[in-house]
């Protein structure tokens, strides 16, 4: 029982780094109709740019506090992904208005790729470590139910606590602001968000950034845990079933299809792994997902898609 | 109201379609149309399906930019306007299909429609500062007041989607006027409706024209409805305009029989 729950905090755990990396896929679904493929590049670059400035920081500025370079990077990257969000709505977006989804697709590919490149090209291709400073220790809770207690790693659980925040912040931000209200105005139809002049070009900015947040934020959590390399871009790729099975339109479906993934993860790995010979966790989501197109198309929670012919 | 007291409110041109040509492809959607609105008047735009009067509300709006033509809104040329900047000068509109946001409440609905009126910046309405939460309040005092006008009480705090048809229709105008607008596109208000829902339909179009001296510009292939409540009319048929005046003077009119009629050849 221990055993099983302590997989099962684990699960969560890693599941909502998940739901924030499918988050970032939702927010500009919703908006724009777009499938953002770039979203794992973003993750990347701002991962990146987190770990490159904050050593460069206090190697131009001349100081040694760990805590201040955090905090100047976090807002040196963050104003980095700002940018980034505003010159790819200038610069492509704008200019494929109306166009097939098949189209802005294509697009994001190309800026994944340019992403890709841009990083490698700017902070160097090497393995770099993100030290937020994030508790490393073990924490033993329940200790007087089960024997030895429960392992909960901090690190996972300080990781789970801020993009919990960062998600109800988010949630908030939307149900309850103007702008929030014209954000959900354009997700739902752009022509009559057009109408009452609500101006698609900045609130496509401002998703962006928002979602550029989401990529830092995870990307800062998902670097300090196992380091920022090249292989980041296609590993938060593999927050794409978490986005099939939650419903592509759902805020809340990429937090529980997050949650859900973490923890299928886990326990298949743990308790059917060994009868297939283990290795689970790689394709367990993936599977999943499948099921899921299979089924119900639409996620859990997405809109189901009818289309008039 | 009675008749001459109509006539008297009815002020100067506010806004003048010239020579209006649109085509998309090889496809004459709507061949050198002009016609004129005035102030405060109830204009209608009607023609069998496919005439070109969707298009024509389109180009008000700024969804179609037209090859040929200009338009005049308030005095102003406009060669090549925009969604955005109809919205700005005061241009309202609905939708013949539904356009609504679903899945928001119809509060959220109608204030979308406060958009443009809404000055707080992104940061103090994240924050909820002082003036934003002052200024979403009084907008949130306007829409109430709409909500009351349409009669839609009791659905305030229903997701759109959940709604019946009729219901839906009123959102879309509520929306619409949350603007306050100067003038209001209507497109096919009363399309799919009963014969009750579009006496409640025609009672709002007037109340809205009486009230806030709103000028509304209305499409419609009902003839019936829209010769009761418009004061002047144009028609179109494939493109082109056949007809254009009073009521009663359009539906003398030979080509506008044999339009809507058929006629041998």
């Amino acid at each position: 029982m221990a055993f099983f729950l302590e997989t099962l905090f684990g699960g969560l755990m890693s599941g909502m780094l998940y739901a924030l990396i499918g988050l970032g896929f939702v927010l500009i679904f919703k908006a724009s109709g777009v499938f953002n493929f770039a979203q794992g590049a973003m993750v990347l670059v701002a991962a990146l740019a987190m770990a490159r400035f904050s050593v460069w920081i206090p190697q131009w500025l001349g100081f040694e506090s760990l805590l201040l370079a955090n905090i100047l990077a976090f807002i040196v990257a963050a104003a980095m992904m700002f940018l980034l969000a505003w010159l790819i709505e200038r610069l492509v977006l704008r200019h494929l208005v109306n166009q097939e989804a098949t189209t802005l697709l294509m697009a994001t590919l190309g800026i994944s790729y340019f992403l890709d490149g841009l990083g490698q090209f700017s902070f160097g291709s090497s393995v770099y470590s993100i030290n937020v400073g994030m508790p490393k220790e073990p924490w033993f809770i329940l200790e007087n139910m089960f024997e030895g207690g429960i392992l909960v790693s901090l690190e996972d659980l300080t990781a789970a606590l801020v993009a919990a925040l960062l998600v109800a912040a988010l949630a908030l931000f939307f149900q309850y602001t103007g702008t929030g209200r014209a954000l959900r105005a354009v997700a739902d139809d752009h022509q009559a968000a057009q109408s009452v002049g609500i101006p698609l070009n900045r609130i496509w900015v401002v998703v962006w950034c928002v979602a550029g947040l989401c990529a830092l934020v995870a990307g800062i959590i998902w670097g300090s845990k196992f380091g920022v390399q090249f292989t980041l871009a296609t590993a938060a790729l593999r927050a794409l079933p978490v986005v099939i099975l939650g419903g592509l339109t759902s805020i809340p479906g990429a937090i529980i299809g997050g949650l859900i993934i973490g923890v299928g993860e886990k326990l298949s790995e743990v308790y059917l792994g060994p009868f297939v010979g283990g290795g689970i966790e790689i394709w367990f989501a993936y599977v999943l997902a499948l099921v899921f197109l299979l089924f119900r198309p639409q996620g859990l929670f997405g809109e189901k898609i009818i289309d008039r012919v | 109201m009675d008749t001459s007291n109509r006539d008297s409110r009815i002020g100067d041109v506010v806004l003048d379609m010239r020579n209006i040509s649109l085509s998309f492809g090889g496809v004459r959607a709507l061949s050198d149309i002009s016609f004129d609105v005035r102030e405060h008047e109830i204009r209608a735009i009607i023609g069998p399906n496919g005439a070109g009067k969707s298009s024509m509300l389109n180009v008000i709006n700024g969804v179609y930019v037209p090859q040929q033509g200009a338009i005049h809104f308030q005095g102003k040329q406009f060669d090549r306007m925009t969604p955005r900047r109809a919205a700005e000068m005061g241009i309202a509109r609905t939708f013949q299909n539904l356009a609504l946001f679903k899945g928001m409440s119809v509060l959220d609905n109608i204030m979308a429609g406060r958009n443009l009126r809404m000055k707080q910046g992104l940061f103090a309405q994240a924050l909820r500062w002082g003036p934003a939460l002052a200024e979403e309040n009084e907008h949130r005092e306007f829409v109430e007041h709409i909500v009351d006008f349409l009669e839609i009480q009791a659905a305030r705090k229903t997701p759109v989607g959940r709604l019946s048809y009729g219901l839906q229709k009123r959102v879309d105008l509520g929306r619409a006027l949350a603007m306050e607008p100067r003038l209001l596109l209507l497109d096919e208000p009363m399309a799919g409706m009963n014969i009750e829902e579009k006496q409640d339909m025609s009672r709002f179009i007037l109340d809205v024209n009486d009230e806030f001296g709103t000028t509304i510009v209305l499409i419609e292939h009902d003839m019936g409805v829209v010769m009761d409540i418009s004061d002047r009319v144009v028609v179109l048929d494939y493109g082109k305009k056949i007809g254009d005046g009073a009521p009663d003077e359009v539906r003398e009119n030979e080509d506008v029989i044999r339009a809507y009629l058929g006629v041998d050849h």
